[in-house]
């Protein structure tokens, strides 16, 4: 059963709506910045997560590495930041390449080892052997280039690109056969659907994901080190927004990190240990309790959650 | 070849070590397949009651090893009734677990962080015989040969459970295969939840060691544990748990020789190790027997 399209554009239309109106009503820009780069990262999880099955908790690593895809563009080869933010996206999907073969593991092996990879990325990018490309564990400086303006809006572009590709997940032949795929690749399989191709494109789409939102992240931020763009509540936070919200939908990963990052802004940011200690006993809530997140609320009542 | 005798003496004290903090993972995940991500979390818990059994009463790391090793079961146990037997009824048990068990990891390094600051602490070293030792021309810290010795003990303890009591064998029974244990009378329940308790034990007790091995402990040290324990127990997957003492021997060895030629690229190896051999076993972390379809 496919859906319609008029949702999709529904739901990118209201998110354009509220971010281009808090723009000019709402003077916390970072606030907006991070709410949206952890919106599309939740989507980005959700894209491969919800879609796949693939739990990707090393998915920072894509995150990190967009951010420093874009920041050496713009130092090294001067490009205009938003072709860096694209080139930032493009190297997390070389960095997703080079992974692909961890997409023949499983289940908990496959999170694992993509955390893992996330580390190994950050140990490499800020080893402080790399510093003449790297600046290593001292930081990126993009002061020179620094545009709110256009950098708030490219941040508010890949958002709607990352939900428009989760819409398209949703309503498309193409989303329903990663479904396929991810509730028994063998039936796929013998039903005519390209597993292979369909995880592959899955994948490489979410790395992609990732590394725009640090791109635009680190355009944005303008000064970063390499343990913030690699931090690891980078990969926590969306997993649990999306997770909270519901995966495999469109709307539940929006939901969850709209409601959560909200929460994280009013106790978060002043006692992070306090907030750690809330977000470890949700998840272990959640997956115990509702697995199937905010939107599983909304299915046994009836309602049809885009 | 004085720094390459230097790194083999030191490689194999570390590789005890590091076998031992394997071997809880190992028979956790091998009894239960419950994959424990808050097991370096654990050890960091193990490494700060240690370090406050000496700071408040002045109990060393060797006496208190008992004390730390039974209140961390019981607290195992409690985990265990609390969240394992649910996470076991989910569509993915691994990954369900897996999930959870970050959860738990998240909580555990708050409720450190809240009570304990984020203050790095050490023991010192004279806690485990200060002088240190001379071999082959080299010295060593002799804390690292205390260190060595009891985890070698602990892990000879495992052997012993495993391989000559009755509860051991029933346990192997349930590694094997958990439905055919059940079908000949094996309480998997009961046992599930002592292994786990046994694991979790077994995972604070390397935790007394940590500060004289890494130098210093810190709430946030958990994380690294983590990586390190599946690099170990995945090098090792043997099927047995004693295939983590494999694991920690390669991994101590092939740590000292890092630190020792390459320093600044060790904090990369348990990484890319971890994921090298998960490649060339895409089974899991016991091998080929447990590929699922």
């Amino acid at each position: 059963m496919l859906k319609s399209p008029l949702a999709g554009l529904a739901v990118l239309a209201l998110v354009a709506g509220i971010f281009a109106t808090s723009f000019f009503t709402f003077s916390n820009e970072s606030l907006l910045i991070n709410l949206m780069a952890f919106l599309a990262l939740a989507q980005g999880i959700n894209l491969l997560y919800g879609f796949t099955g693939y739990m990707p908790f090393g998915y920072v690593g894509f995150f990190g590495t967009g951010a420093y895809g874009c920041a050496l563009t713009i130092l090294f080869l001067h490009w205009n930041p938003i072709a860096a933010v694209v080139a930032g996206g493009l190297s997390a999907v070389v960095l997703g390449v080079i992974l692909v073969p961890l997409l023949r593991l499983e289940g908990a092996y496959f999170g694992i080892a993509s955390l893992a990879a996330a580390q190994a990325a950050y140990e490499i990018i800020s080893n402080p052997n790399l510093t003449s490309i790297t600046q290593g564990p001292y930081g990126i400086n993009l002061g020179a280039v620094y545009a709110p303006t256009t950098g708030y809006w490219t941040m508010l572009g890949v958002l709607l690109f990352t939900t428009a590709i989760a819409a398209y997940f949703r309503i498309s032949r193409f989303g329903l056969s990663l479904m396929a795929i991810r509730d028994n690749s063998n039936s796929a399989a013998t039903a005519g659907v390209n597993v292979l191709r369909g995880r592959l494109i899955a994948w490489l789409l979410s790395c992609f994901i990732g590394g725009l939102a640090g791109g635009a992240f680190a355009w944005n931020i303008s000064f970063f080190y390499p343990q913030s763009v690699f931090a690891l509540t980078l990969s926590i936070f969306p997993i649990v927004f999306a997770v909270f919200g519901g995966v495999g939908t469109v709307i539940g990963p929006l939901i969850g990190a709209g409601l959560l990052y909200g929460l994280y802004d009013a106790v978060g940011v002043a006692n992070p240990e306090y907030f750690q200690l809330l977000y470890g006993l949700l998840i272990v809530a959640l997956l115990l309790f509702m697995p199937g997140g905010l939107v599983s609320l909304a299915k046994k009542v009836r309602i049809h959650v885009f | 070849m004085d720094l390459l005798v230097y790194a083999l003496v030191s490689g194999v004290l570390y590789g005890v070590f590091f076998a031992l903090v394997g071997l809880g993972l190992s028979l956790i995940f091998g009894v239960m397949r419950v994959v424990n991500v808050a097991h370096g979390d654990v050890i960091m818990w193990g490494a700060f009651s240690s370090f406050w059994l000496y700071t408040l009463w002045h109990i060393g790391p060797v006496l208190a090893l008992p004390i730390i090793f039974v209140s961390f079961f019981v607290f195992g146990c409690i985990i265990y009734y609390g969240i394992v037997p649910r996470i076991l009824q989910a569509e993915d048990p691994e990954l369900a677990s897996l999930i959870v068990f970050f959860g738990v990891s998240q909580v555990l390094e708050a409720i450190a962080t809240i009570a304990f600051g984020n203050t790095q602490r050490s023991l010192p070293d004279s806690l485990l015989g200060g002088r240190p030792v001379h071999l082959f021309g080299q010295s060593f810290p002799q804390s690292w040969f205390w260190t060595g010795l009891i985890s070698a003990a602990a892990i000879v303890l495992v052997y012993l459970y495993l391989s000559h009591t009755r509860t051991g064998y029933a346990t192997r029974a349930i590694m094997s295969n958990r439905q055919e244990a059940a079908s000949v009378g094996v309480n998997v329940s009961a046992l599930s939840a002592l292994n786990f308790g046994i694991g979790i034990g077994l995972a604070a007790i390397p935790g007394c060691f940590v500060s004289f091995i890494a130098g210093n402990i810190s709430p946030d040290i958990g994380l690294n544990l983590t990586v390190i324990s599946f690099a170990v127990i995945v090098v090792g997957s043997l099927g047995k748990p004693l295939g983590a003492v494999l694991g920690g021997l390669v991994y101590g060895v092939a740590t000292a020789l890092m630190q020792t030629y390459l320093p600044s690229w060790a904090a990369l190896l348990p990484n890319v190790l971890l994921i090298l051999i998960m490649l060339a076993r895409p089974g899991g972390l016991l091998g080929s027997e447990v590929r699922r379809a």
